[in-house]
């Protein structure tokens, strides 16, 4: 009950944004007409991808001398790269064809 | 000052992400909305670079250079692959870039468990350690799972289901856990070698938890997977004290449950049953209705004749027509048809395709007006007014089975209604059952035609022959 406690208040604000944040989602794609579905998780996609800010802060921290750190940290990057690149660019893709329509 | 601007730069990103979310539910600012997301992320990951490492930058030169070269060779693949991919091949894609983000989870979940190892800090029985585990499985499940869905979109990977699939799955779950606390307690053997174990299992877990699911099931898979990424990115932000990959991660991560769940809704399947039963595959063979008897084809020039002569006609699109990159060459009929007064709609079934919306994108890439896609429940009432349904390439969203025979894998499913249409034409390649394999009784009713050929291909003669009429 002690660590239970301790972990609640010196994780507080963490916790308030996991709780918020979960809200936020639901509530965000409650309305979402089934039209932009897939746009939409391909969007989710490419924000998940800044979990390559995690794969940079390994780097950062990583001694340059620690080889098997220092691939494995490049791979995180590249993936992670790959994730919001590609996620960003794809979802651009899909929403073109929305609005070449829209101009007409 | 600079730990100041760096929580900015966090904040912005957190924001960003948020607005882009909402910006991306609406059909006129949803490409905005993606900008502002990719913008908010770059100034994050800028932020992170230059202002992370409190102390003197260039001690990290080495470090930032491979950083960097990573940063370059991503953007340029991504780019080129996201650039090059075919309409019909985003599924894959979407699915090929999460399976990405997930490795990259796991990837920094191996990197710091060793250097927790390495600290020498025999305790790991806490929050940091078990932060690492959960994100190392969630992170290792979507990587395998995402590659196999991949896989299977592409038509590399078939649907194969282990005898006791859903026991082996079970077991595998219950092994994982069991694993966790194994290594966080300190109990048997050396954690290093456990870890590495729960890589394998989750790993297994992850290929396993796909390989069965085949069918309509599989944009459910993806954007589960999707979520499941979500919260591996945030286990990193919780690792880490990350704000923005804490809201970033969760945000998905909720809002990836959500979609799955809308999904699940709209071919009323629940969630348990497309993760524990298996579709497709092995299902019972003999308890399907009987399925067969005569099917008569149409010619060309009839199908012509009838459609120029109807006053309704509602075009039902499918995978198939995606697969032929025939949507340009159906807006031409669907133009050529209006002007002999024709009255023209598309019913859009919100699973047709392999994602929902992808008839969406598809069709609004051929330019075809928002006002003529109409979605199941809007078209439904509509049929029985209609003359003639043009099925292009769909099979399973029209599938009677599904309101009829409880035995069928499908029942349930809600379905367009066409056989209350006077016509109905179903143009595929060949009689071969569709994505979820299972035999279609509607292309054996007395008022359905058969007109087999490539979509594209039937498309443009049909446009000729009613240009020539």
């Amino acid at each position: 009950m002690d660590s239970f406690i301790q972990f609640f208040s010196t994780n507080y604000n963490m916790i308030t944004i996991v709780i918020l944040s979960i809200f936020l989602g639901i509530e965000v794609i409650s309305r979402v007409p089934s039209v932009l579905h897939t746009p939409l998780m391909s969007g989710a996609n490419a924000i998940h991808g800044v979990v390559i800010i995690g794969a940079i802060i390994v780097m950062l921290n990583a001694n340059s001398s620690d080889i098997p750190v220092m691939i494995l940290g490049f791979l995180a990057v590249l993936l992670g790269t790959l994730n919001v690149v590609g996620g960003f660019v794809v979802t651009d893709r899909m929403l073109q064809m929305f609005k070449k329509k829209k101009t007409k | 000052m600079q730990d100041l601007l760096l929580k900015l730069c966090y904040l912005i990103g957190s924001v960003t992400f948020i607005v882009g979310l909402k910006m991306l539910s609406h059909p006129d600012t949803a490409k905005k909305g993606n900008l502002v997301a990719a913008f908010g992320m770059t100034i994050a990951i800028i932020g992170t670079l230059f202002l992370y490492y409190t102390g003197d930058l260039s001690d990290k030169i080495i470090n930032l250079i491979w950083i960097f070269i990573a940063l370059i060779i991503g953007t340029i693949m991504g780019t080129v692959a996201a650039k090059k991919v075919q309409m019909t091949a985003m599924p894959q894609m979407v699915s090929l870039f999460n399976g990405m983000g997930g490795a990259c989870a796991a990837i920094i979940s191996i990197v710091e468990f060793k250097h927790l190892m390495h600290e020498g800090s025999a305790d790991l029985n806490n929050l940091t350690a078990m932060t690492i585990l959960v994100g190392l499985v969630i992170g290792t499940v979507s990587f395998f799972g995402s590659m196999i869905a991949f896989g299977k979109l592409n038509g590399n990977i078939n649907d194969k289901t282990l005898p006791m699939q859903q026991v082996v799955n079970i077991g595998l779950m219950a092994f994982i856990v069991i694993l966790i606390v194994c290594i966080m307690t300190g109990m048997i053997a050396s954690p290093v070698i456990l870890f590495y174990v729960l890589l394998g299992v989750a790993a297994l877990y992850g290929v396993l938890f796909v390989m069965p699911i085949g069918g309509a099931d599989m944009p459910v898979v993806i954007s589960l997977l999707n979520s499941f990424t979500g919260v591996a990115a945030a286990c990193g932000g919780f690792l880490y004290g990350n704000p923005v990959m804490l809201t970033g991660g969760i945000l998905v991560g909720s809002a990836g449950t959500i979609l799955t769940i809308l999904m699940c809704k709209a071919m009323n399947r629940s969630l348990t049953n497309v993760i524990v039963g298996a579709f497709g595959g092995n299902k019972a063979g003999g308890a399907a209705q009987e399925v067969g008897g005569a099917y008569k084809e149409i010619s060309l020039s009839d199908t012509a004749v009838l459609m120029a002569y109807s006053k309704k006609v509602v075009i039902v699109p499918g995978y198939g027509l995606a697969v032929a990159q025939a949507q340009h060459i159906c807006h031409e009929l669907e133009k050529v048809l209006e002007e002999k007064e024709v009255d023209v709609k598309y019913a859009i079934h919100p699973v047709a395709g392999r994602m929902p919306g992808h008839m969406n994108v598809l069709l609004a890439e051929a330019d075809v007006p928002y006002e003529k896609l109409l979605e199941m429940e809007e078209i439904n009432p509509e049929f029985a007014q209609t003359d003639v349904v043009l099925i292009l390439g769909a099979n399973d969203v029209v599938n009677p089975a599904a309101k009829n025979d409880p035995a069928s894998p499908i029942y349930g499913m809600p379905i367009l209604e066409v056989e209350n249409a006077t016509h109905v034409i179903v143009n595929k390649r060949s009689m071969k059952p569709g994505y979820a394999g299972i035999e279609n009784a509607l292309f054996y009713q007395p008022k359905t035609s058969m007109l087999f050929g490539d979509a594209k291909k039937v498309l443009q003669d049909l446009v000729s022959e009613l240009k020539g009429m």
